[in-house]
């Protein structure tokens, strides 16, 4: 309060316990029996959750570069002190691409029939498989065209991230604004990259498994999604950090600002959903409420249930000021938050894939446990290597200092 | 109605701040402290309660939610129902942008018009404040000097680095 303390804020090395460590082995384990399971038994299933597993962890993996590039493109304060988070979560970004180039090779050499518009004959009208509407998007959806785009996408991707990265690490040596300065150029640049290449990606890889239907709000959407799981898997890092005696500088304050991004993002993600629903139910045109039909078919608890899981519950339980300073009912509500957007993914992909054939078993949730615990290795791995508190950043005191009213 | 205060003037937030401290734990109650900016941590060491407005957002939010669904479920369904594409007259999905911004509004307009009452801020009211100076670089403390020995509080407040002291009557 104005009195000018010294200010040497002490880095801190995070140091995995042994018990973490062996959860998240034990879930890369069941997440190995699954796939192991689903290939032998099911391998529809298999690929249609190797997709959604994918998507999902590399989403969270690029929310972590765009979390940073938001904060340092505004020269935000309040976020500076557990940066460290997102970009540990960037650090996922390649072990994603793994899977991703999984997929890739799969669709080149039809290892799975995840997306019909790569089947042989499709624009062909000779061929048994023509699909006249499909045909006229060939121009863009085409094999080469597809691997094309994702190779340069990923590698603007991990260009940006790892600059950012190599850039703050450089800053805890030698201080002062430079990196600072350094690093908000490239993430002004960033950002409308990351619009583009976002929007395209959400086309190629989710929005074309219903190659027929198209939405313009569709990547928007996937946006939002990711983006408030991103925030989520923030915010319950950070607790759980908290909890186990590290990050001593972040306070309530600093929780009710995530509770507040986890709160808005969560109704932006509903007003997202409403529009792109609402719009398709007006028009009452066949070849668009044809994706609604399909899950309303096969999957309405879901589909319904999805508001109540996505919107009504960090609505209600996020609205005051109390309870996003209280650590407990956040970690539940991010909790929340991240099962909830599986299950919204779940609804993106499955109806498009498998059809009344999609179920909920031990294929869906022990993948979901298995990514969930190689992300998680990732992230411990990422958060371990270098201090956990930047402490030569130019904000920090700011963010010490930091108080919600 | 106007009453005797001693106002005391303080040039910086720091000893204001400290004199609150120090004047609360000396027995006194403080009428009210006027800055020129937001002071942080002056709401609490003055020990007010958190505003109770966001209770009376959600209420109005719940007034709004209801005049709007009440009104179109009246209107779209009872007064003059149409056939819009086939759709039942009561399709919740066309109801949702109405009833959000009909929320909105009334907990907007609600939030604005409790403000303002609360705060005594009805336009055309004379603005309340001890010294016209508190809206440029000075900070006063008033206190009711009725109930109060005077002498001594405005000593206190000389001894905490006050840069003046006075006793006004005037409505607060």
């Amino acid at each position: 309060m104005g009195h000018h303390h010294e200010f040497h804020p002490a880095p801190e090395q995070f140091k995995p316990s042994d018990s973490l460590r062996r959860i998240l082995m034990g879930m890369m384990g069941v997440g190995v029996l699954a796939i192991a399971f689903g290939l032998f038994t099911n391998p529809d299933r298999f690929w249609a959750n190797f997709l959604l597993n994918n998507w999902y962890f590399m989403g969270l993996g690029l929310m972590g570069t765009l979390f940073l590039a938001i904060q340092s493109a505004s020269n935000a304060g309040w976020s500076a002190g557990f940066k460290r988070i997102p970009e540990a979560m960037a650090g996922y970004l390649p072990v994603a691409y793994v899977g991703m180039g999984v997929l890739l090779l799969a669709l080149i050499f039809h290892w799975n029939h995840l997306y019909h518009w790569a089947v042989e004959g499709i624009a062909d009208p000779s061929s048994h498989h023509y699909d006249e509407i499909i045909a006229e998007k060939v121009a863009y959806l085409n094999v080469p065209f597809m691997v094309g785009r994702v190779l340069v996408i990923f590698a603007l991707w991990y260009l940006f991230t790892r600059a950012m990265r190599r850039n703050s690490l450089l800053e805890d040596e030698i201080g002062g604004v430079k990196m600072l300065k350094r690093n908000k150029t490239i993430s002004v640049i960033f950002l409308p990259v990351f619009a583009v290449s976002w929007a395209m990606s959400s086309w190629d890889w989710l929005m074309s498994l219903d190659a027929h239907w198209y939405s313009t709000i569709f990547w928007v959407y996937q946006f939002a999604a990711s983006w408030v799981t991103a925030i989520s898997v923030i915010t319950l890092t950070v607790i759980l950090l908290r909890r186990a005696g590290y990050l001593k500088m972040v306070t309530d304050n600093h929780l009710h600002d995530l509770g507040k991004f986890m709160f808005a993002f969560s109704i932006f993600w509903t007003y997202i959903w409403i529009s792109q629903y609402l719009l398709i139910f007006y028009a009452n045109i066949p070849e668009e409420t044809i994706y609604f039909q399909e899950r309303f078919e096969h999957f309405e608890f879901l589909f319904l249930f999805n508001i109540v899981i996505n919107f009504l519950t960090p609505f209600f339980l996020l609205m005051t000021r109390g309870s996003k300073r209280n650590d407990g009912l956040m970690l539940s509500v991010a909790l929340v938050i991240i099962i909830g957007k599986w299950i919204d993914l779940y609804l993106g992909i499955m109806p498009g894939t498998l059809g009344a054939k999609a179920g909920i078993g031990f294929i869906e949730i022990g993948m979901f446990i298995g990514f969930a615990g190689l992300f998680g290795w990732v992230l411990v791995k990422g958060l371990s290597a270098v201090s956990l508190v930047p402490a030569k950043h130019p904000f920090l005191k700011e963010f010490a200092h930091h108080e919600v009213l | 109605m106007s009453k005797h205060y001693i106002i005391g003037v303080f040039g910086d937030e720091e000893p204001l701040l400290e004199a609150v401290k120090e004047v609360r734990a000396s027995g006194t109650r403080i009428h009210e402290v006027y800055t020129p900016f937001p002071v942080h941590g002056l709401d609490e060491l003055l020990g007010y309660k958190r505003s109770r407005l966001p209770k009376a957002a959600f209420l109005f939010g719940c007034l709004g939610f209801t005049l709007a669904i009440t009104m179109q479920t009246w209107m779209l369904g009872i007064d003059w129902p149409m056939n819009i594409g086939g759709k039942p007259a009561l399709a919740w999905p066309d109801f949702v942008p109405v009833s959000f911004e009909l929320t909105v509004l009334i907990t907007a307009l609600g939030m604005v018009g409790t403000y303002l009452v609360a705060c005594d801020f009805i336009p055309g009211n004379e603005a309340k404040m001890p010294d016209l100076r508190v809206t440029s670089d000075k900070f006063c403390m008033a206190i009711e000097r009725d109930g109060t020995n005077a002498a001594a509080v405005t000593s206190l407040l000389n001894k905490l680095g006050a840069e003046e002291v006075h006793e006004k009557e005037l409505e607060l």
